[in-house]
């Protein structure tokens, strides 16, 4: 105390009238916020540990919990900010890099927010997907550029290794090891049912999800955790991890502490060894490099699998981009700034990088202008928080997306920023056997199954509505977009009209 | 018939289902008028020690040892469900002796009270069931019963 303390960010409300000392919220809160107090009879709370994850919360049985923010501020100051101000005592106690998790929090511009999406009247006929065909499948991959003849004059109907996925959504790389077991069971699970894909990240793959390999995208990372032969063949596909959108330019770290067991088995590394991705792949240093490494991992699996290049958007993304198009890679995924790390420096999270709609835009038209956009698939990431962002997205030339945080909290996620602790309430960032089987897979994988159905119902209607019966038709179209309180630099990037233009 | 199963795979140990059990049976409709500042009497319980922990109710024996002990003929059995006539019971605790699950315990009156399935109350359906967050309790049908 003294100097260093910090008054607690929140505070426990508990109403008395309502409380029955049932010890709920003491059993379910692993940063041991309640607890009992037998001289009083009554519950009290040490709200200097709560991060707010509201799992009291939710299973208090008569409500009486609410988790508020706290009110003791610093004296208003527009440029200190208490939050700044907070920060700089944090970082003059520790003396080290702050360390945050899931998305980007800063009002920064959400340009889905201020793109409007068209529908047909009148001269054209919208298409009700409850009476009319309407497909949402969508196939990632090289495509051929034009239609091919043997020296016989006979079509040539061979076509480069494929994904097939139901609808244009994906589930995004999380490892094993920065979220639990069941976390990945209820992915691996909810995406075979849906027929789309989910990916490892780099963590390896556990040996009881191999079974859900045909919906599995491998990622190898610059760690190269858990890398091999088996592995790779695996997968339906193979994602090389360049960068993330929530930290370009860094690596990772998982600590000791989570490298036990099973994750140590399945990353191929010792228990209790930290697992330190380094920031750049270390035979990687041109696009070139990345040819030999594409190369090699599609040599390794006989040519059957598309590999993916993943990268953080930043400022050159186009140029990059035509880079990996031209690497042999099949498919591209960009990660917006926005994306959701295990775990991140807040100063990166919240200031590198850019908006994965612009990144995505001029992706697209670059690629198009060079003619070789057909070379590979786009899957766009960073924050796609609804149906209409996943509609917005194809029109903006994506061929899918990528989604984590919207499956975390499907999962459960109260999205408190603070999956590094390793002490996840809702069983998902973390490795503690007590915490993990909160997360009941039959319940997570439901719940993702439902997510899922209910947007690809959404976008089925949204489609319908501008007389598009095929996300095929969708893709590219900035035709169906228009922008809101855009300047004309933003919508030239954007490549759509203003609203009322 | 179906019967409340526990799948300990997924039990937490937050006694939720305690207070679901002891609400349910109050026969009041506010959970708070029901067990604020009050001792509870639930028919489930929850057993186990820090790594693994289960909730115990009444397994509906096929030929339940608790009727064929009872001196004062309060327990019966009928369309599978074990029943208790509290209106019989003494109070002899030979059914807390003879029960190998511990699925009998003494209310707050100190007359035998068991699971029932909350069959007998305006639940509808197991409150220890509906209330469970992680699908550890469940009740279902199940073609090998116990």
């Amino acid at each position: 105390m003294g100097i260093e303390f910090i008054y607690p960010e929140f505070e426990v409300v508990r109403d008395r009238d309502r409380c029955i000392a049932c010890r709920v919220c003491e059993r379910q809160c692993s940063n041991e916020v309640h607890s009992y107090s037998p001289v009083r009879g009554v519950m009290i709370s040490d709200e200097s540990k709560c991060v707010n994850c509201q799992r009291c919360v939710s299973l208090c049985p008569t409500r009486a919990l609410k988790i508020v923010k706290s009110n003791c501020r610093l004296r208003e100051n527009a440029n200190w900010q208490d939050e700044t101000v907070k920060e700089i005592y944090k970082q003059a106690n520790s003396g080290g890099v702050l360390l945050s998790s899931m998305g980007n929090p800063k009002p920064l511009p959400v340009y889905w927010d201020k793109i409007l999406i068209n529908a047909s009247q009148v001269t054209n006929p919208p298409i009700d997907p409850l009476r009319e065909p309407m497909e949402t499948k969508v196939f990632l991959g090289k495509k051929p550029s034009a239609v091919r003849r043997d020296s016989e004059g006979k079509l040539d109907f061979s076509i480069s290794p494929q994904i097939e996925l139901a609808m244009p959504v994906m589930f995004s790389a999380m490892s094993y090891g920065s979220i639990s077991y069941n976390a990945h069971a209820s992915l691996a699970r909810a995406a075979t049912e849906l027929g789309i894909l989910y990916n490892t990240g780099e963590g390896g793959l556990h040996e009881d999800f191999y079974k859900y390999g045909s919906n599995t995208i491998v990622q190898v990372a610059s760690g190269r955790f858990g890398v091999h032969e088996d592995y790779l063949e695996a997968g339906a596909a193979i994602e090389i991890k360049m960068g993330q959108g929530a930290k370009p330019g860094i690596g990772g770290h998982l600590p000791g502490t989570k490298i036990v067991g099973d994750v140590s088995r399945t990353r191929m590394i010792p228990e209790g060894s930290d697992a330190i991705s380094p920031a750049p792949h270390h035979d990687i240093y041109s696009i070139e490099d990345l040819r030999q490494l594409v190369y090699s991992l599609k040599e390794a699996t006989e040519y059957k699998k598309p590999v993916i290049v993943k990268v953080a958007a930043v400022h050159n993304i186009a140029a990059i981009a035509s880079g990996i198009a031209r690497s042999g890679a099949d498919i591209i995924a960009i990660d917006g700034f926005r994306g959701g790390p295990g775990a991140a420096p807040p100063r990166l999270r919240d200031n590198v990088g850019i908006p994965i709609e612009l990144a995505l835009a001029s992706v697209d038209q670059r690629l198009r202008d060079e003619g070789i956009r057909n070379n590979v698939s786009l899957v766009a990431g960073g924050s796609i928080r609804s149906a209409s962002d996943v509609i917005k997205a194809v029109a903006l030339g994506a061929d899918a997306c990528y989604i984590a945080t919207a499956a975390l909290l499907a999962l459960g996620c109260h999205l408190c920023r603070t999956c590094q602790s390793g002490k996840c309430n809702w069983g998902i960032a973390t490795q503690r056997p007590d915490l993990v089987k909160r997360l009941n897979p039959d319940i997570g994988s439901e719940r993702l199954i439902n997510l899922m159905s209910a947007w690809r119902h959404e976008i089925m209607e949204i489609m319908g509505g501008m007389g598009i019966n095929s996300i095929e038709a969708l893709r590219g179209n900035r035709l169906m977009l228009r922008g809101v309180g855009l300047n004309e630099k933003e919508l030239g990037i954007l490549g759509i009209s203003h609203a009322g233009e | 018939m179906k019967r409340v199963y526990v799948n300990e795979e997924w039990c937490l140990g937050c006694r939720l289902c305690e207070y679901n059990c002891a609400f349910a049976n109050s026969g009041l409709g506010d959970m708070v008028l029901a067990l604020k500042d009050r001792k509870i009497f639930p028919r489930i319980h929850v057993e186990g020690n820090d790594s693994i922990t289960f909730a115990v109710s009444c397994r509906h024996c096929t030929d339940p040892i608790c009727q064929k002990s009872c001196i004062a003929g309060a327990i019966s059995k009928a369309d599978g469900v074990v029943r208790i006539d509290r209106s019989k019971c003494v109070g002899c605790l030979t059914c807390v002796l003879v029960c190998p699950y511990g699925a009998l315990s003494p209310g707050e009156d100190g007359i035998m009270q068991k699971c029932e399935l909350c069959l007998e109350n305006a639940c509808g359906a197991p409150a220890c069931v509906t209330g469970c967050p992680n699908k550890a309790i469940v009740y279902e049908e199940r073609s090998d019963p116990e």
